[in-house]
């Protein structure tokens, strides 16, 4: 597992790009910008979109959204960002930062109307020329956003001179875009470019294809022709049906991200109460002490964020499954066969370890920042797109639960685990140290626990109740799966991630928790020992 | 009744229910007494901050006596009790609210502030009847009421018990903690109900107000005290003990497990309920913090620590614990936690039987009560 990480730890730092600072021939172009006439800033931006440098496509935009000044002492320019007392500014050429200017210190860079045009052309041609495939789908998605028919020369070109088919349909689409939108099409035209419009992956199409179906007040279509009207609504349709169909898989996706941290916060829940008949209600705050032992770790190595989340999870598992060990020997070992006192004892030790980590990190929340390959989404097209922090999480709790079963099925602690699950006695007169495998069970739950730390510090706040949040969705996961059968656990944290994803946009989130507290108190009328119950004759006294 | 003779002179002739009475007899006129007569620079006189506290730790023990009525007498352990003492809190929270009238913030004659502040037009229909101190009464017993009713049918039937049952009373406060911090519930939200002025028209303010919720609190623990000590001492009580013990021996033999679950549940959510409507008037404030998980589980320990299945065991816990409570809070904040953690810790471990076990255990009770016996019979 540890050489899987560290080779998609390799894959994504080749992705990362530095900006390049100081290309040639930018310099001579900057320095006559601050006092160049309009026509002239014009030629120049041109010749600066000619470098085709990272630098300045950014000289660029930075004009086109207003950002770029010069300072009146030396005409050097600069990108400003407003700040306390003036601005904070930025040498635009070298990238050294100049500290900060007083507000008369420095002037705008102006630019008029007919200038913002062509700088978006400039902008949108430059990423369409990118080496990248990723940029050139970019700049003509964004091209779908806003479409305007000084770009259509650029699209035409790209169009010819693009070889891969991935780009050449978002290009295709751009261009369609532009037609739908240009008062000098042809019906024809128009009409042709709606349907490939209708062919589209695209939430922003959806916006243009439905202005030729909108009504004034009288309940009379805006669009003159009614052939154009009708294939819009033929295209929105399709549309319309591919973006539920999205966002069901969106929300499929969210289900079971949920339903992967749920499965990571129960599972070790299920086996501690599957072999030892205990609660541990300390449970929480094994997960708690996970994210810290998180956090540490990256203040420890605070310039290898990276790889620090990779270390965190063996120690987050070493700390809290020791934990686990110490709290087994001392507290629940002498509890045993009084599964309500252990549930006290344990409350009173997240109690203690609460307050504990309160005196040592302070009260207030910590976040754990978030390596750069976690960071960011996956665009699997113009309408759905997945967070790469969730998708890892979901891989990362698949690989846990493998992991488990694996131990379960193929490892001599795990069959002597699964014996003391369903007959203690008996597998105690076999010469299973039963004692031991409890401690070792109770070390081996907490210690997940201290994974699901590790990957809960990946999506919300570090904080002395962490735990608290998810303890109680856990045990609802345990009830609802039936404990002992690993897959029993699995299956609940899915479908409960599910329902909960499902129902939040119906009915809100508090609503759908207390409409999936009724299901399982519905539920356990049924099925009073979960779902997936060890069968066996069992008389509670 | 039949029944109630030789109760009554069985209660008294118990050595541990005659002296809790009379304690707690002493406590009810000497502390309202004591704040009302001697001035207030004299050495006798009590505070009416510490009457309100007294009456807060009488409210936590009727709320203890509820749990040790199910927990130490038939083996449920509901991490949910806290509910029930909210909602009878809400409840009587709901009839001050309305008693309000025009005198609250914005002045709207009907509608509570909170209301007048989300812009809400009219009074919702669960808020009708509320200026009624009968029908808040009649609430106060039938909402904590019905709602365990229902659950504890829903859960006893289908045999749900020991740590399951636990976990899902506690999933049960939890889910009402999350809705009553909803504001469009229609209970306050974060803030809940606060802010009362007069209940039947006595100015909560007052001394003498304050004293007659103290001695009410006080008699109405005792009728609860002497309710679960007549329940627990009949013939009902004995199978609960059985039920306890061993539930499905007790089903074998033909008892109707569940009815006999079902009904104490039942009766100790209506005491929570009270202890709640109690403790609102003299606190002055509900939220939805009550319904907090922790909050549930520390009556618990209230009842561990002070002994369970004795039900004086746990009013002495429950005092005691809210006590220190009071103290350590004050004192030293950052410690409570881990006090209250470790408490939990030893007394699971080392005192099963509450201090009141300590106490007999190490013959202390015994050797005196001997001394006494010897002295009498000389």
């Amino acid at each position: 597992m540890r050489v899987l990480a560290s080779l998609m730890l390799i894959f994504f730092s080749c992705l990362m790009v530095q900006p390049s600072w100081g290309d040639g021939g930018l310099e001579p172009l900057l320095d006559k910008l601050p006092t160049a006439s309009f026509r002239e800033k014009s030629a120049l931006f041109s010749r600066i979109a000619d470098t085709r440098s990272e630098n300045g496509l950014a000289i660029l935009r930075a004009v086109a959204s207003g950002d770029l000044y010069y300072r009146k002492s030396d005409r050097r320019t600069v990108f400003a960002t407003r700040d306390e007392g003036g601005y904070a500014i930025t040498d635009s050429l070298t990238g050294e930062e100049l500290g900060v200017a007083g507000r008369r210190d420095v002037k705008k860079i102006t630019i008029n109307n007919a200038l913002r045009g062509e700088l978006k052309q400039l902008i949108a041609g430059f990423k369409l020329k990118s080496d990248k495939t990723s940029e050139r789908i970019e700049a003509a998605r964004s091209i779908i956003n806003d479409p305007s028919v000084d770009l259509m020369p650029l699209v035409s070109k790209a169009i010819e001179e693009e070889t891969n088919t991935d780009v050449r349909a978002v290009l295709d689409l751009a261009e369609a875009a532009i037609i739908v939108t240009d008062k000098s099409s042809t019906v024809a035209q128009k009409k042709a470019a709606l349907s490939v419009l209708g062919e589209a992956t695209d939430s922003n199409v959806i916006g243009l294809v439905s202005r030729f179906t909108l009504k004034d007040s009288d309940g009379n279509y805006l669009e003159k022709e009614a052939e154009l009207v009708s294939s819009a609504e033929k295209a929105l349709e399709t549309l319309k049906a591919k973006q539920s169909f999205y966002d069901l898989i969106q929300n499929l996706f969210f289900g079971v991200s949920l339903g992967s941290v749920l499965l990571l916060t129960a599972v070790g829940l299920a086996i501690t109460f599957g072999v030892m008949g205990v609660i541990n209600m300390a449970h929480g705050e094994m997960i708690m002490i996970g994210a810290y032992a998180t956090y540490t770790v990256q203040l420890l190595m605070p310039n290898m964020i990276g790889t620090s989340i990779l270390v965190a999870i063996p120690v987050a598992f070493l700390v809290s499954g020791l934990m686990g060990v110490l709290i087994e020997r001392l507290v629940i070992r002498h509890l045993y066969g009084r599964p309500l006192e252990t549930l006290l004892a344990t409350f009173g030790l997240s109690l203690v370890l609460q307050q504990l980590v309160r005196s040592i990190y302070s009260p207030l929340n910590r976040s754990v920042i978030t390596p750069d390959w976690m960071s960011g989404s996956w665009a699997v097209n113009g309408m759905l797109s997945l967070t790469f922090n969730r998708l890892y999480i979901i891989v990362f709790s698949f690989l846990v639960l493998f992991a488990l079963i694996m131990l379960m099925k193929k490892t001599s602690f795990g069959l002597q685990m699964r014996a003391v699950t369903l007959n203690r006695k008996m597998a105690s007169s076999m010469g299973i140290k039963t004692g031991w495998i409890d401690a070792m069970t109770f070390g081996l739950g907490s210690g997940i626990a201290g994974v699901a730390g590790v990957a809960l510090s990946q999506l919300t706040n570090v904080g002395p109740n962490l735990g608290q949040a998810y303890i109680i969705d856990s045990f609802m996961v345990v009830v609802f799966g039936g404990v002992g059968n690993l897959f029993g656990t699995l299956f609940a944290a899915m479908s409960l991630g599910m329902a909960n994803k499902f129902m939040e946009p119906m009915a809100g989130a508090v609503l759908a928790k207390i409409m999936i507290l009724v299901f399982i108190i519905l539920f356990i009328q049924k099925w009073p020992r979960g779902l997936f119950a060890i069968k066996g004759r069992f008389v509670e006294d | 009744m039949t029944y109630q003779g030789p109760f009554l002179s069985a209660l008294l002739g118990e050595r541990s229910s005659r002296w809790f009475l009379a304690v707690l007899a002493v406590v009810a006129v000497a502390v309202p007494l004591m704040n009302l007569v001697f001035p207030q620079d004299s050495a006798l006189h009590v505070s009416t901050y510490t009457v309100t506290l007294v009456g807060k730790y009488l409210c936590y023990a009727m709320l203890a006596l509820a749990v040790d009525l199910i927990w130490g007498y038939c083996g449920i352990l509901s991490l949910g009790h806290g509910a029930f003492f909210a909602l009878g809190g809400y409840a009587m929270g709901m009839y001050l609210m309305r008693q309000i009238g025009d005198r609250g913030v914005y002045g709207d004659p009907v509608l509570p502030d909170f209301m007048v502040f989300l812009n809400w037009q009219e009074l919702p229909w669960f808020w009708q009847g509320f200026d009624q101190f009968w029908f808040a009464a009649l609430m106060i017993l039938l909402v904590p009421g019905t709602l365990a009713f229902i659950f504890g049918w829903l859960a006893f039937r289908s045999r749900v018990t020991g740590v399951y049952f636990s976990i899902i009373t506690q999933a049960l406060t939890y889910a009402l903690m999350l809705a009553f911090f909803r504001n469009e519930m229609g209970f306050g939200g974060n803030n809940g109900l606060t802010d009362f002025k007069d209940i039947l028209g006595f100015d909560l303010q007052t001394d003498s107000t304050r004293c007659a919720l103290f001695v009410i609190s006080a008699v109405l623990l005792a009728a609860a005290f002497v309710l679960c000590k007549w329940l627990t001492a009949s013939k009902f009580g004995r199978v609960l003990v059985a039920v306890r013990d061993a539930e499905s021996r007790t089903r074998f033999m033909g008892y109707r497990v569940e009815h006999y679950k079902l009904f104490v549940f039942v009766v100790s959510a209506l005491i929570a309920g009270v202890a709640g409507a109690l403790y609102v008037p003299q606190v002055g404030i509900i939220n939805p913090g009550e319904f907090s998980p922790i909050n549930s589980i520390e009556i618990i320990i209230w009842v561990a620590i002070g002994g369970r299945g004795t039900l004086y065991g746990a009013v002495i816990g429950a005092v005691l614990v809210n006590y220190g409570k009071t103290y350590f809070t004050a004192a030293f904040p950052d410690l409570w936690l881990f006090f209250l953690g470790g408490l939990f810790v030893v007394t699971t471990l080392y005192l099963p039987k509450g201090v009141k076990g300590l106490v007999a255990d190490s013959g202390l009770l015994r050797k005196l009560m001997a001394s006494r016996r010897s002295e009498a019979g000389g």
